[in-house]
């Protein structure tokens, strides 16, 4: 019996098309974040309230990545901002190779902002770099507090994390500070924003945040 | 669910390892699964069963080796293997860790029959 040694990552592939896009929007001086969450925690509602805050002081496009259906691009679209719907047809997460065709479609020379909405997911986007700068993972106050505790991999690679929906926390049973210690407790690193889509509670001290890490053209 | 796509990519990493006669002599594939890289082992197995069948890699078998998640801390240097997700340091509570194994996902050999 004989054995070739291999020693290849399963995803080197996704991993160097990823260093393509993180190439190509550094030479436009692009500031990208992949925005990652399960369904219905609030990353289309949050991607409409960054574009209404920061739209005067922020060039933005947008990559929607969703297993069905435009409705994401088109709630953006209506705000006047580029965006590219990729539509996956089943599949779980967004890949590296999706992003690339997407972002070249959007005008990046005037862009200093790429917003990727991931597939709603806690776990398979998690292992699949796309190019981005930073990892924003949503986690909001309806799903509960232990959240992060379950799907460690996602807060674990992330860099920040944001507990959106703080405005129903008084009508549940889970903590905002619990939600935050348990995060906190996979990854001390991550920088933590509360936020509230229906009141903006929160969304002021993000998009400085945002607007801090921008590369001025 | 995306143990499909996975399985997808380690049958493409071994085609490309293997020359014109070993394309029908493989015997076993070895993979490592890190804790942290949330592969479940049993729907990877299956995947890749189910995209070789009736190729040249038909009943070949996927081995997996699981790598235990392990950090070293950055204070107190002892290095601990994790059972839990709590990325602290046992011995001194220190938070300031490094990650030591648990992300692997590769493709580390082929076996192949003489």
């Amino acid at each position: 019996m004989s054995v070739l040694t291999v020693e290849r990552k399963v995803l080197e592939k996704n991993d160097s098309i990823a260093a393509a896009n993180r190439e190509l929007l550094k030479s436009h001086h692009i500031f990208s974040i992949n925005l990652v969450s399960s369904p219905g925690s609030g990353k289309t509602s949050l991607v409409e309230k960054t574009i209404e805050f920061c739209r005067d002081r922020i060039k933005m496009a947008v990559v929607e990545g969703d297993i069905q259906t435009d409705l994401d691009a088109r709630r953006v679209d209506v705000l006047g901002i580029p965006v590219v719907q990729i539509v996956t047809h089943g599949a779980c997460h967004l890949e590296a190779a999706l992003v690339s065709d997407s972002i070249k479609q959007l005008p990046l020379p005037s862009v200093e902002l790429m917003i990727i909405e991931n597939v709603g997911n806690l776990v398979c986007p998690s292992g699949y770099d796309l190019g981005e700068d930073k990892k924003v993972v949503i986690v909001s106050t309806t799903e509960g507090d232990d959240k992060p505790l379950k799907y460690p991999a996602m807060f674990r690679n992330a860099s920040v994390v944001i507990i959106n929906k703080i405005d129903l926390a008084p009508y549940l049973n889970s903590s905002i500070a619990e939600l935050e210690k348990n995060a906190l407790s996979i990854n001390p690193d991550l920088t933590v924003f509360k936020t509230s889509c229906t009141t903006g509670e929160g969304i002021e001290s993000w998009c400085k945040w945002l607007e801090s890490n921008i590369t001025r053209k | 669910m995306h143990e499909l796509s996975i399985a997808q990519n380690i049958i493409s990493i071994v085609q490309e390892n293997l020359n014109q006669e070993q394309q029908h002599s493989v015997k076993c594939v070895k993979v490592k699964v890190g804790k942290l890289s949330n592969i479940l082992v049993d729907s990877l197995i299956f995947g890749f069963e189910a995209l070789t069948k009736e190729t040249n890699l038909d009943g070949v078998v996927l081995e997996v080796e699981n790598i235990p998640l392990t950090i070293r801390c950055k204070d107190c240097e002892t290095l601990t293997s994790l059972d839990d997700y709590i990325f602290s340091c046992p011995a001194c509570d220190s938070t300031a860790i490094t990650l030591v194994s648990g992300t692997e996902l590769m493709v580390s050999e082929i076996e192949l029959n003489d």
